[in-house]
């Protein structure tokens, strides 16, 4: 044991073990951080990352085990106690009020021995220090994604942390944010300041961390410096296996299936996002991916197209040439338009009931026409899924909430490929998937390609979009980019393209635009 | 020190045994009332417990109360599974009722009893406008159906009121505020002579099976329940919530109007003020008792009718306030909720520890506003 560098040590976990009623989600893990130190924590959904950050930071207690903090074996109650010690957490939900300005939020998480003026002055000192940029007295509901999380992070730097945890902190960001906030993390370290950088994100870990503890199953599977590491090496001790290779046929283009022109939408609430002047295309035998930061449309733009939002106006939405914009889901899945919406639990299945029973939400087959349900073939319907997509389950009479993120996932894709569509409309096909199952949806969505269905998947997630898609648009501010080939697409042009600046790029280059 | 603990899925057992353990508590909680009102508790318990299921006239007594609170319960279940807020079904029973005896007092001494299913038609048709009310003020103008289905009550009674001291006042009633003694011709048809059961028995029996294919077996059913469970699903699947909304409260209305009108029509034989005995209300207790499944709610009928029974029972044998009825029906209500909590969590012993954990309130207002966030989101 490192008994010489023990008194060195910012953070140190000792042999700590966490017990929930299904699952043990730590099981006698170790974690060593010194001052300085950026350290990545590494694993899958549900390899016990989350569990571990909430008993450093006194959200969960420990069954077993010790956190030293600064060489002395600390119990740590609650949060308060947390930040008295010098511990503070970017949560990856962010807690900010929509209808208080900046200033007002970081002042309600702060003790009140300050005014809100003097907080507002502090913050602008702390923004200037590390170029995090924010004004304090905009209301948060006016700010964009990467502006709140300066804010929490802001908030999370007014106590001067010793220790900062991040939890997935690039999930909402641009490239270029990302790298603006790797920026800030590098001077905090060079500062002293130990980050536990929380991420699934290999070639973030690669770029920016100095040290990585590996989970798998709620125990440690290595700790190595991931920059002597490759993506494969990491990979491996992540999930024990290197994630499979997608085969990539060249499309075969067929005739368009989805067109979507002069698509204009007010938001519905408060929060939501106009959509203006939307158009695009999606042809048979062919994955056409929508690239953009959360909350620039994507939501309301899907809600268009799968029906659950019937405002659009008139001949904005056709399928294979037959405007569909005013048709119910219903219709719409009859005419061949299948939908996975991003919202697992509660939207894509209903988490009391069976998976059998959530066969029944889009699939009608076992209905007869007399509006009498086959119970029989509603079961059966559930194993064939089961079955083929690999689905780990108690069986079809399981409750939808009863299955992991993953597993529900394959369920619900698997469930709308089944039914066989012309065109599938998928929204973050993989995300909170595990890296094993994240492969085999994209592998299944590829193959749905190759058969001559037409595509269209929006995702968060660069990386997935340019691994499977064959065009991309992007979508910022509720409109919609011209199209680029991914082949000639680079990840800093489209990370540009997400702050809404393709007009530069197309101009110059508006014989590529169109595919 | 006891502590509650999360079960990794919900307990089957206990949700069987939930309604079982609130009865028991309920039986020892009522024991100790007996004992503080110092009557013999053995006695109380034998009046409410034995005494109704004691002799065949006891027992059909207990199906003339059971009947009305099945067909309520079941159209109410179908309103809660729905996530529809029907709490008037006191008002629609009235209705209904009032409806029925319209009918009723057209028939002469020539009426075949083909008009007994015209009453009862017209009960179903009384309590659906009624219901039909509240469909339309939720569904026009985003009313509140909890509200209005409640404060349509107290309109309805007012209405009742109305009839019985006014037009429908009878001439030769001495001044009674109730209408005449309807014909024998419009009376619901008796089971057995001597005894008060009706056909409606029946009905409630075929109810059960039809609210069970309904919920079970059949599109409808699951869509409508799929609207209650996750509206987000219901909306991404294409059920539309109109429906959903227009359909639950028509068919709870429907059957709490009949129950009115087989109560109007049957053992009562006119209208008069008390017509409303709490049947709507009570039968919110039953739909929940029951789990809102349709045998369940059979059996949390007889209960509660039972309780009826043993109430007036009480009344008169033990000289003890009627108004105990409405106490163990409380009583069993509450401890049905507590019980449930055993569904989803099990009571794990163990050693005090100090001061236990509270979360900071700086959290506690993050994970509010996490909460709106994400819904805005």
């Amino acid at each position: 044991m490192g008994s010489i560098t023990q008194d060195s040590l910012r953070l140190e976990l000792v042999n700590i073990s966490k017990q929930y009623p299904a699952v043990k989600a730590n099981d006698s893990v170790n974690l060593r951080v010194e001052p300085g130190e950026i350290h990545a924590v590494l694993g899958e959904n549900g390899a016990g990352k989350s569990t571990m950050m909430k008993m450093i930071y006194g959200a969960v207690r420990p069954d077993e085990g010790e956190i030293r903090w600064n060489g002395q074996a600390v119990n740590i109650r609650n949060p308060q106690e947390a930040r008295a010690l010098g511990i503070s957490m970017v949560f990856q939900h962010f807690s900010l009020f929509d209808t208080l300005t900046a200033a007002e939020n970081v002042w309600l998480g702060l003790d009140k021995s300050l005014t809100l003026a003097e907080v507002a002055q502090r913050m602008t000192k702390v923004e200037q220090e590390y170029g995090l940029e924010v004004d304090p007295q905009r209301p948060v509901h006016t700010l964009s994604v990467g502006e709140r999380q300066r804010v929490e992070i802001v908030r999370a730097l007014m106590t001067k942390p010793k220790c900062l945890i991040l939890d997935e902190p690039t999930s909402v960001l641009t490239p270029q944010a990302v790298d603006k906030l790797f920026v800030v993390l590098r001077k905090l370290a060079s500062e002293g300041t130990s980050i536990l950088y929380i991420s699934h994100k290999l070639d973030e870990i690669r770029a920016l961390c100095h040290n990585c503890t590996v989970l798998r199953g709620g125990k440690v599977t290595g700790t190595v410096d991931p920059r002597l590491e490759t993506n494969a090496g990491l990979s491996r001790l992540m999930i024990g296996a290197e994630p499979p290779q997608l085969q990539h046929i060249q499309a075969r283009l067929g005739d368009v299936v989805l067109a979507v022109r002069g698509l204009t939408l007010p938001k519905e609430d408060h929060f939501g996002m106009n959509l203006s002047d939307i158009r695009f295309e999606v042809r048979a035998g062919e994955i056409l991916g929508i690239a953009g930061v959360s909350g620039n449309g994507q939501q309301e733009l899907m809600a268009a197209l799968s029906g659950e939002d019937t405002r659009a106006p008139a001949s904005s939405i056709h399928l294979f040439g037959k405007d569909i914009s005013n048709h119910s889901p219903r219709r719409r899945r009859k005419e061949g338009l299948h939908f996975v919406p991003e919202e697992r639990l509660g939207r894509g299945a209903v988490p009391t009931l069976s998976l059998a029973a959530n066969t029944l939400l889009t699939r009608t087959e076992a209905v007869a026409s007399s509006g009498w349900v086959r119970t029989k073939d509603v079961t059966t319907l559930a194993q064939e899924l089961i079955r083929r997509f690999n689905v780990k389950t108690g069986g079809p009479d399981a409750a939808a909430k009863s299955l992991s993120g993953g597993n529900l996932q394959k369920f619900i894709v698997g469930r709308e490929i089944h039914a066989d569509p012309k065109l599938l409309i998928v929204s973050q096909p993989t995300w909170g998937v595990d890296v094993g199952a994240a492969a085999q949806i994209r592998g299944e969505l590829l193959g749905l390609r190759d058969k001559g269905c037409a595509l269209l998947i929006v995702s968060e997630e660069l990386d997935e979009l340019f691994e499977i898609c064959d065009r991309l648009v992007v979508i910022a501010q509720g409109k919609v980019s011209p199209s680029v080939a991914t082949s000639q697409a680079t990840i800093e042009m489209i990370g540009e393209w997400m702050s809404g600046l393709w007009n530069k790029t197309v101009a110059k280059e508006t014989d590529h635009a169109e595919a | 020190m006891l502590k509650l603990e999360a079960r990794p899925e919900a307990s089957k057992v206990m949700s069987v045994m939930s309604p079982v353990l609130a009865l028991a508590v309920t039986v020892v909680i009522g024991t100790v009332l007996f004992v503080l009102l110092g009557k013999d508790p053995m006695r109380g318990l034998y009046v409410f417990f034995v005494e109704p299921v004691k002799s065949v006239y006891a027992l059909t007594e207990l199906a003339v109360k059971a009947t009305p609170l099945i067909l309520i319960a079941l159209g109410l279940a179908v309103c809660f599974r729905s996530n529809v807020w029907n709490i008037g079904a006191e008002g629609q029973f009235i209705v209904g009722g009032i409806a029925a005896a319209g009918v009723a007092m057209t028939a002469d001494k020539e009426t075949g009893r083909w008009i007994v299913a015209l009453v009862l038609l017209a009960g179903v048709f009384g309590g659906m406008v009624w219901a039909g009310i509240v469909a339309f003020l939720r569904d026009r103008f985003n009313a509140n159906e909890i509200l209005v289905s409640l404060m349509l009550v107290y309109v309805a009674d007012q209405v009742l009121g109305y009839m019985v001291y006014g037009p429908w006042k009878d001439p030769a009633g001495f001044n009674f505020p109730q209408t005449i003694t309807f014909l024998k011709s419009t009376s619901v048809p008796k089971l057995f002579p001597g005894f008060r059961v009706n056909i409606g028995l029946i009905l409630a029996l075929i109810a059960v099976a039809a609210f069970w294919v309904l919920l079970f077996r059949t599109y409808a059913g699951f869509q409508l329940q799929v609207g209650g469970l996750a509206p987000a699903a219901a909306r991404y699947a294409g059920f539309s919530s109109r429906r959903a909304l227009w359909t639950a409260l028509l068919l709870s209305g429907g059957m709490a109007g009949l129950a009115g009108a087989l109560e109007v029509a049957g053992p009562l034989g006119q209208l008069t003020p008390y017509v409303p005995a709490g049947y709507g209300f009570a039968a919110i207790i039953v739909a929940y008792v029951g789990r809102l499944h349709p045998v369940g709610i059979v059996f949390s009928a007889i209960l509660m009718s039972m309780f009826y029974i043993g109430g007036e029972l009480a009344q008169s044998r033990l000289g003890l306030p009627k108004s105990l009825t409405g106490v163990f029906q409380g009583l069993l209500l509450f401890t049905l909720l507590a019980c449930d909590t055993l569904i989803h969590y099990r009571v794990r012993w163990q050693a005090a520890r100090p001061a236990p954990p509270k979360p900071a309130a700086a959290a506690l207002v993050s994970t509010a506003a996490a909460a709106t966030t994400e819904r805005a989101a």
